[in-house]
C-alpha cells in the first residue's frame, strides 16, 4: 500500500487521491486537519487511515461516514470514534470516557482498556473492548451491541434502551438499572443488579445471538457460560404505592 | 472542570529532575484549568525542629530584603528566607506560633501556603504555562509533587482559592469536582477551634481530613471517614511527607489515570498530559476504581 506524510497547509487537499493508506501524526498535525479530512476529503480508493501519536487527544475520528479502515496508534483520550457511521475504527491502545458514543454503525475496536460511558447511547454497530470497560459502560444505549472481554463498572447499561451488551467478565454495582429494551449477557459474577433489572432463563435466540457476537467481536468463550439479565419493566409505569422506592 | 497531575519518583536519582519531568504533565492539563495553577513538592525534610513556611505576597510589591532582615531579627539567626517572584520560602527554628504570629503582625497581607519540614507550595492566578515560569517549576527538586489546574466552578478565581489547599503540616490536597455539603462539613469543624481561609468547597475536605489525622487516624482511615462524609464528585490528590494518595467518588465522574513504571508513579486526569513521561508507553496503565484508596510511599 502506498502511504503519504500529510504536511498541514491550511485549506489545502491533503492527499493524494490514488493513495490507499494516509498517515496523520498528531505530533506534529492538527487533529482539526485529520477529521476535516476524514469528513471532507476522502478519496475513492481510500480504505485506510492511520493515526500516530494519539497520545490522548479528544475526538479523534469522530463523526466519520465512509467505509474505511481507520487504525489509532496509542492511548486516545475523550470520544474516540463518536458518531461513527460505517467506519472501523481500532484504538490500539487504551481509550478515554466515551468511546464510541452514539456511533450508529460500522465497529469499534479498544484494543485496551476504556474508561467511562463506553458506546453511550449508541444506535447501531458493533463496539468490542478487549480489555475492562469502566462505570456506565453502554450507558442509555439505544441499539449498539457492545462485547467487553473483560469486566463493566457500576451502572453499566443504565437505562439502557436497545442493543445488546456481552460482558465476558464481571460487572460491578447496579448492572442494568432502570433498563428498558436491552439486553445484557454476563458470563462472570454480578456484584448487584439495578432497579428494575433481574436475570431471566435464556433461550436458544439468546444463545444463538451470544454466540454470533462472540465471533463478530474476536472472542472465544462458550455461548453456554452467559446468563440474561433483562428489564422487569416495573418501571415502565408509575407507581404511587411505590413511595418512590424500587 | 479542572485538571490534577501527581509525580512520585521511586529512583532517588531522579529528584534532581522532578519539575523537569512535571511540567510537560502541568502544561498538558490546561485545557482543564486555564485559570489558576498550583504546586506543592515535598523536599527532603529539613533538620528536626527547623519547618519551611511558603508564603505569597499577592500582587503587593515586596521589598524581600527588608522582609529577610526582619525575620532573621524576629526569628533567630539560623532563619532564611528563599524568594521566587512573590513566593517566599522561609526556614526556621522558631516555633510555627511565633512565625504565624509575626507573619500575621507585620504582614498581615501576606498569605501563609503551607507549613511543614518538606512542603513548599506555590499557587497563583495565570494559565498553568505563565505560573510554572513564574515560580520555575521546572527546576524544582524532590521526592514527589501533587499539581492542579484550575477552571473554577465553587468560588472566585483568586490566588488563596487555587489548590493546592493545605492544613497542618506537611500536608495538601487537589481536588477535580465540586462537593455538595462543604458548608456542613465546615459548621462540624469550626466549632472544634479549626480555621477556614476561604469559602472554597474543597478548603473543607483539606481539612476534614486533616483533623481526622491529627485525631490519630492514618491517611486511610481518614479516606474512609471522608467516602461518608464528603458528598459530591471528586478525585482528590494528597501528599505527605512521605506518601502520595489518590481517591474517587463512587460516581467516578471526575476522571484520573496512573501510570506506573519502575522509576516512577505519575498521576494525571489524563493521559494526553502523561504521553511526554520517558517510557510511559511501557508503563502499567490503570484508571483507579472508585471508592479506593491508592497510595504510593516516596
Amino acid at each position: 500500500m502506498a502511504s503519504v506524510m500529510l504536511d498541514f497547509v491550511a485549506g489545502t487537499p491533503a492527499a493524494s487521491p490514488n493513495a490507499a493508506s494516509v498517515i496523520f501524526d498528531l505530533s506534529t498535525q492538527p487533529l482539526r486537519r485529520l477529521n476535516q479530512f476524514l469528513h471532507h476529503e476522502l478519496a475513492e480508493g481510500n480504505v485506510q487511515v492511520r493515526v500516530t501519536n494519539p497520545d490522548g487527544a479528544h475526538s479523534i475520528a469522530v463523526g466519520v461516514d465512509a467505509p474505511i479502515d481507520i487504525e489509532i496508534e496509542g492511548h486516545a483520550g475523550y470520544y474516540a470514534a463518536g458518531m461513527n457511521k460505517q467506519a472501523r475504527i481500532t484504538v490500539h491502545g487504551n481509550a478515554g470516557p466515551a468511546v464510541g458514543e452514539n456511533m450508529m454503525s460500522g465497529r469499534v475496536h479498544v484494543k485496551g482498556f476504556a474508561s467511562v460511558a463506553a458506546g453511550a447511547s449508541g444506535q447501531g454497530g458493533l463496539l468490542v473492548i478487549d480489555g475492562d470497560a469502566s462505570l456506565r459502560c453502554g450507558i442509555s444505549m439505544k441499539g449498539v451491541d457492545i462485547v467487553v472481554a473483560g469486566s463493566v463498572g457500576d451502572f453499566s447499561a443504565f437505562m439502557a434502551q436497545e442493543g445488546r451488551l456481552v460482558i465476558c467478565g464481571d460487572a460491578g454495582d447496579a448492572l442494568g438499572d432502570s433498563l428498558y429494551e436491552a439486553v445484557i449477557y454476563i458470563r462472570g459474577s454480578i456484584k448487584s443488579l439495578g432497579a428494575d433489572a433481574h436475570e431471566e432463563p435464556m433461550t436458544d435466540g439468546d444463545y444463538a445471538a451470544v454466540a454470533e457476537l462472540l465471533v463478530a467481536a474476536g472472542m472465544g468463550h462458550d455461548a453456554k457460560d452467559f446468563r440474561r439479565v433483562a428489564s422487569m419493566r416495573s418501571l415502565y409505569h408509575w407507581n404511587a404505592d411505590a413511595n418512590q422506592e424500587y | 472542570m479542572c485538571g490534577i497531575v501527581g509525580l512520585l519518583v521511586k529512583n532517588p536519582e531522579l529528584r534532581g529532575q522532578l519539575g523537569e519531568l512535571m511540567l510537560p504533565m502541568l502544561i498538558g492539563m490546561s485545557e482543564r484549568g486555564p485559570e489558576s495553577a498550583g504546586l506543592a513538592v515535598f523536599t527532603e525534610a529539613v533538620r528536626a525542629g527547623r519547618r519551611k513556611f511558603s508564603v505569597y505576597s499577592g500582587s503587593a510589591a515586596v521589598d524581600w530584603a527588608a522582609f529577610t532582615q526582619e525575620a532573621i531579627g524576629e526569628l533567630g539567626a539560623g532563619t532564611g528566607v528563599a524568594v521566587q517572584a512573590n513566593h517566599a520560602v522561609l526556614e526556621t527554628a522558631a516555633p510555627a506560633a511565633q512565625v504565624k504570629a509575626w507573619l500575621t503582625a507585620r504582614y498581615p497581607r501576606h498569605h501563609l501556603l503551607s507549613v511543614g519540614q518538606s512542603i513548599d507550595l506555590y499557587k497563583d492566578t495565570g494559565t498553568p504555562g505563565e505560573v510554572a515560569a513564574r515560580y520555575g517549576f521546572s527546576g524544582l527538586q524532590g521526592s514527589h509533587l501533587v499539581g492542579h489546574t484550575r477552571m473554577a466552578t465553587e468560588t472566585a478565581v483568586t490566588p488563596e482559592r487555587a489548590h493546592p489547599f493545605t492544613a497542618g503540616e506537611d500536608f495538601c490536597l487537589v481536588h477535580n469536582g465540586s462537593l455538595s455539603n462543604p458548608y456542613s462539613v465546615r459548621r462540624k469543624l469550626e466549632p472544634l477551634g479549626i480555621e477556614f481561609e476561604t469559602d472554597n468547597d474543597t478548603e473543607a475536605a483539606c481539612r476534614f481530613l486533616e483533623w481526622r489525622m491529627r485525631e490519630g487516624d492514618s491517611l486511610a482511615a481518614a479516606l474512609e471517614k471522608g467516602f461518608d462524609v464528603l458528598d459530591g464528585f471528586y478525585t482528590f490528590l494528597m501528599g505527605t511527607r512521605d506518601e502520595l494518595a489518590l481517591v474517587r467518588d463512587a460516581f467516578s465522574c471526575k476522571p484520573a489515570i496512573v501510570a506506573e513504571t519502575n522509576e516512577y508513579v505519575a498521576i494525571s486526569s489524563e493521559f494526553r498530559s502523561l504521553a511526554k513521561l520517558p517510557d510511559v508507553k511501557n508503563a502499567h496503565i490503570f484508571e483507579p476504581k472508585p471508592e479506593q484508596i491508592y497510595s504510593w510511599r516516596a
